[in-house]
């Protein structure tokens, strides 16, 4: 049962977002260096972030489904991947909208932190397709966990590379934001959780709509053999 | 205008594009999953009826 506690979730969502919004706006100061466009990190950042993480969470999803052989788990493999896969393209295009901005170009082909990303969400962009295209159910579900566990276990590596790049223009986030005013960290911590609890909310959303969809199929069924029974059994 | 873009601080147009950007996404996902709820709604009503179909027979 997706849909129990959908309700409270969905309000905490909706506070959390107005008052990570509103801190971002109102409370957290102008960045030094780039000025009032610097709000731009409020949003980008937690998107990137939870879409990584996201990523990862569909490849554990996808082992759940691998050792157990419960088809649930590559539902939430996949839904919790389709939702990673439109908080990435968020990512890009406002990282590009940033972009422009700070630097002057939309992108930026020598920056390593782009183009992982980029490499990442291109990886992505071929689970649906790869999955879609295998008809059989059993088969579609298997290898889908497959893709999705192996480009999983790609996005910590991706990081870790990109950590340990020596030339980049893109700032650090992870492990850096110690270097944050206090006010600009709240802010940022608060816009990842509600990011986090948007994400959170949405999967669900979507597990209870798929769960209700995969229901009405089953009673279909059933229904449809009880209409064909009750027809023969009826006296002629 | 003129009095709008003196009170802006720079860059409020990127800054507003990149917001705009999130909240678009949101709106065609909740846009998507109102029209996947129609349908269901719909395969409810179709169902109810065959439900009721089978009955009277």
């Amino acid at each position: 049962m997706y849909g129990k506690g959908l309700r409270t979730l969905s309000i905490a969502t909706a506070i959390t977002l107005t008052g990570a919004l509103a801190l971002a706006f109102f409370y957290a100061p102008e960045d030094a260096d780039q000025g009032f466009m610097q709000k731009i990190f409020y949003i980008h950042v937690p998107m990137a972030i939870v879409a990584l993480c996201g990523f990862i969470a569909g490849g554990i999803f996808a082992i759940q489904h691998l050792r157990t052989g419960d088809r649930r788990h590559d539902l939430r493999s996949y839904v919790a991947i389709h939702l990673s896969l439109i908080l990435a393209v968020g990512t890009l295009i406002t990282g590009s909208i940033w972009a422009r901005a700070s630097w002057g170009h939309w992108w930026v082909w020598d920056e390593p932190t782009l183009v992982s990303f980029l490499i990442i969400f291109l990886l992505y962009a071929c689970y649906q397709p790869l999955r879609f295209a295998i008809e059989d159910p059993e088969r579609q579900a298997r290898y889908a966990s497959v893709f999705a566990i192996v480009a999983g276990a790609f996005v910590p590596l991706n990081f870790l590379a990109v950590r340990l790049a020596q030339a980049y223009t893109h700032p650090r986030v992870l492990g850096s934001t110690g270097n944050l005013p206090s006010r600009m960290q709240l802010t940022f911590y608060l816009a990842l959780l509600a990011m986090a609890l948007l994400y959170i909310t949405l999967w669900r959303y979507e597990m209870a709509a798929k769960n209700v969809r995969g229901q009405i199929r089953k009673l279909r069924r059933r229904l449809g053999m009880d209409v064909v029974a009750s027809r023969s059994a009826a006296p002629q | 205008m003129i009095l709008a873009s003196n009170t802006l601080p720079d860059n409020s147009g990127y800054v507003a594009a990149a917001y705009l950007v999130f909240l678009a996404l949101i709106l065609v996902y909740v846009a998507i999953m109102a029209i996947r709820l129609a349908r269901t709604e719909r395969e409810l009503v179709e169902l109810n009826a065959d439900a009721e179909a089978g009955e009277v027979s």
